[in-house]
């Protein structure tokens, strides 16, 4: 098959991005930004409580977590159930003992499967972030409008409904999204997203609805890259979490308050041979003088109050 | 489809004629930077569909997107402590997308060489004019927009046809690093001109250690340091190159940098390591060696 003359055109090859939601930005010339108490590092921890359904199908694209044995897939189911009914527990009280704040991301199935969870994140003045159903229904490009409609109204009206919190962030399952998602999210009144990894601090989107805000969380030290994806040693999870703190943390002294995202799946940490990694990393962490620890919103709100406008 | 490249002729890795480099050093050492724009919604052609996930791929485009963002200015930073200069892998586009990155790699002195376009437009299926079409894009953007005239090239996406390395030769540039079978520069079987390959890696190339291998931080930079050690213990004996290709939307990431960090102290605490370009190892190349290795590979073929 030849290749077609359309294939050297290049619409967008100018001093600009190739699409509209944000702008080309470099993160070391823009106005510093000072967190609450001093603080060098805003420490944001974010626990996603996903529902992976046994009769899950892997398209269009299989994601990290999904089904991968015939069905039913016990093995991979109950793991993954293993994260709410037990992980997500453990990990609560392992940052109580800290006395740390997270955002907990949830899919709306498990706060209607499991209510208690999203109870026991609202009494202890977490955040919910809303993180589509489940893992299975995904965001995608091609998808039929009404249907992503359906499934973000669905997602945010059942966390605010059982929460009886304002949900102002969005995480995508598995980071994907339409073209359409962040028009969608922005019409619910949602302040923020997590999707796009492109940064250390957030910066503004444009949507129909709006301006709203990506938020920096992070992908490549999330506990599902290191340990699942990658297979790594819970010391190197440890170990490059403590890192990303380390270099953010001196970056901050010359370039202004930096966010550390911490962001963990229960079903992954949240399991006994494992758990004590993050131990190890938050004490690490929390030795440190000029740690904010703050939700999503927070942070963002904190960010809103200096940052220079779009 | 061929069964062989077809470039390069069978040379025995012991007993060759000796290479040496500047100041007699033993390495010649060089970083290849892979500077890419890869698109949101790129057009489909014939042989490799761009993203894994329908478009919009949100977490692949915007993890390349904090190469561009955030992670080159950290890689910069740590390499000009070092005192290495990058020898770029552009897309090419890049000069117009973001011209305050090329503006900071001149001013460093760091070298061009293309890698097409975007990172998202392959050579898979281009007639011979349509590559040509390509190459001067390439040779013309890195002339008026990065004020250097081009040397090197490195296939987009590492795509390649039958023909590429005919059509560079015949623009008249001088090293390609599409071949992967040797540790020191060699000539080409090229139509016209001529042409050598100067070693790229695949083997101490970040993206495949880190996101293929699964390597840590500390492992990726024990294996580029065992590939330095054992480069130059060898090259006491016959020159040797060692590329060491990075992405800045990995090695510039926080949990990471400190690996660069580590392995560029490693290499230039040792004397006779020579901090070049891919351009100046070319060019030392056929002025010192080009043609001895060409006679002795010559002597080869009456032989057989």
């Amino acid at each position: 098959m030849p290749v077609a003359d359309s294939y050297f055109d290049y619409p967008f090859r100018g001093q600009r991005l190739d699409h509209e939601r944000y702008r080309h930005q470099t993160l070391f010339t823009r106005r510093p930004v000072q967190w609450p108490q001093q603080a060098r590092i805003a420490l944001w921890i974010t626990v996603h409580c996903e529902f992976f359904p046994l009769d899950m199908a892997n398209l269009p694209f299989r994601v990290l977590g999904a089904m991968e044995r015939g069905y039913p897939d016990y093995w991979n189911y109950t793991l993954r159930d293993y994260g709410n009914r037990v992980g997500a527990w453990r990990v609560m009280r392992l940052l109580d003992r800290y006395g740390l704040r997270a955002t907990a991301a949830f899919n709306s199935d498990v706060a209607a499967r499991y209510p208690e969870l999203v109870h026991a994140v609202t009494d202890r003045r977490w955040e919910v972030m809303a993180s589509g159903v489940n893992m299975a229904k995904l965001h995608v490009g091609g998808m039929p409008p009404d249907e992503e409609k359906a499934l973000v109204a669905e997602s945010v009206s059942t966390l605010r409904r059982i929460s009886g919190a304002p949900v102002r962030g969005w995480h995508s399952p598995a980071h994907s999204e339409s073209d359409a998602t962040l028009d969608l999210v922005a019409a619910e009144g949602v302040a923020y997203v997590a999707d796009w990894i492109n940064d250390d601090m957030p910066y503004p989107i444009a949507t129909r609805s709006g301006t709203i805000h990506s938020m920096p969380l992070t992908h490549e030290w999330s506990d599902r890259t290191l340990l699942w994806q990658y297979h790594q040693s819970s010391a190197d999870f440890t170990n490059q979490v403590v890192e990303a703190f380390r270099v953010l943390y001196g970056e901050a002294a010359q370039h202004g308050g930096r966010i550390l995202s911490v962001a963990l799946h229960p079903w992954i940490i949240g399991q006994p041979h494992r758990i004590r990694a993050l131990d190890a990393a938050l004490a690490r962490i929390t030795a440190h003088a000029g740690v904010w620890n703050a939700t999503g919103a927070e942070i963002l709100e904190a960010w809103q109050r200096q940052a220079a406008p779009p | 489809m061929l069964s062989d490249p077809d470039r390069y002729e069978y040379f025995p890795f012991l007993d060759r004629p000796r290479i040496t480099w500047p100041g007699g050093a033993r390495l010649a050492f060089w970083v290849a930077p892979n500077i890419e724009f890869y698109e949101l919604h790129p057009p489909l052609g014939p042989g490799r569909v761009p993203w894994p996930r329908p478009f919009p791929d949100v977490l692949g485009y915007s993890y390349r997107d904090y190469g561009n963002r955030v992670g080159v200015w950290r890689m910069i930073d740590v390499m000009a402590k070092h005192g290495v200069r990058g020898s770029v892998s552009l897309n090419v586009a890049l000069c117009d997308h973001f011209p305050d990155i090329i503006k900071a790699c001149n001013e460093h002195g760091w070298e061009f060489f293309s890698h097409g376009v975007y990172n998202t437009r392959y050579l898979y299926g281009m007639s011979e004019a349509q590559q040509r079409r390509i190459i001067r894009d390439s040779i013309d953007t890195i002339r008026d927009k990065a004020g250097q005239e081009m040397s090197g090239w490195l296939s987009p996406a590492l795509t390649n046809t039958d023909e590429t390395i005919d059509l560079l030769a015949e623009a008249g540039i001088q090293y390609t690093l599409d071949l992967m079978h040797d540790d020191q520069p060699m000539p080409l079987k090229v139509r016209s001109g001529r042409l050598i390959s100067v070693p790229y890696s695949l083997e101490v190339n970040d993206v495949p250690l880190l996101t293929m291998r699964n390597a840590s931080p500390e492992r990726y930079a024990e294996i580029c340091k065992a590939q330095f050690d054992q480069l130059y213990e060898e090259g006491a004996d016959n020159g040797m190159v060692m590329c060491m290709p990075v992405h800045p939307f990995l090695v510039g990431q926080p949990h990471r940098i400190r690996a660069l960090d580590e392995i560029l102290a490693y290499v230039t605490s040792h004397d006779g390591v020579w901090l070049a370009t891919a351009r100046e190892i070319a060019a030392w190349y056929y002025a010192h060696h080009y043609d001895t290795v060409a006679r002795a590979l010559a002597e080869r073929r009456r032989a057989a």
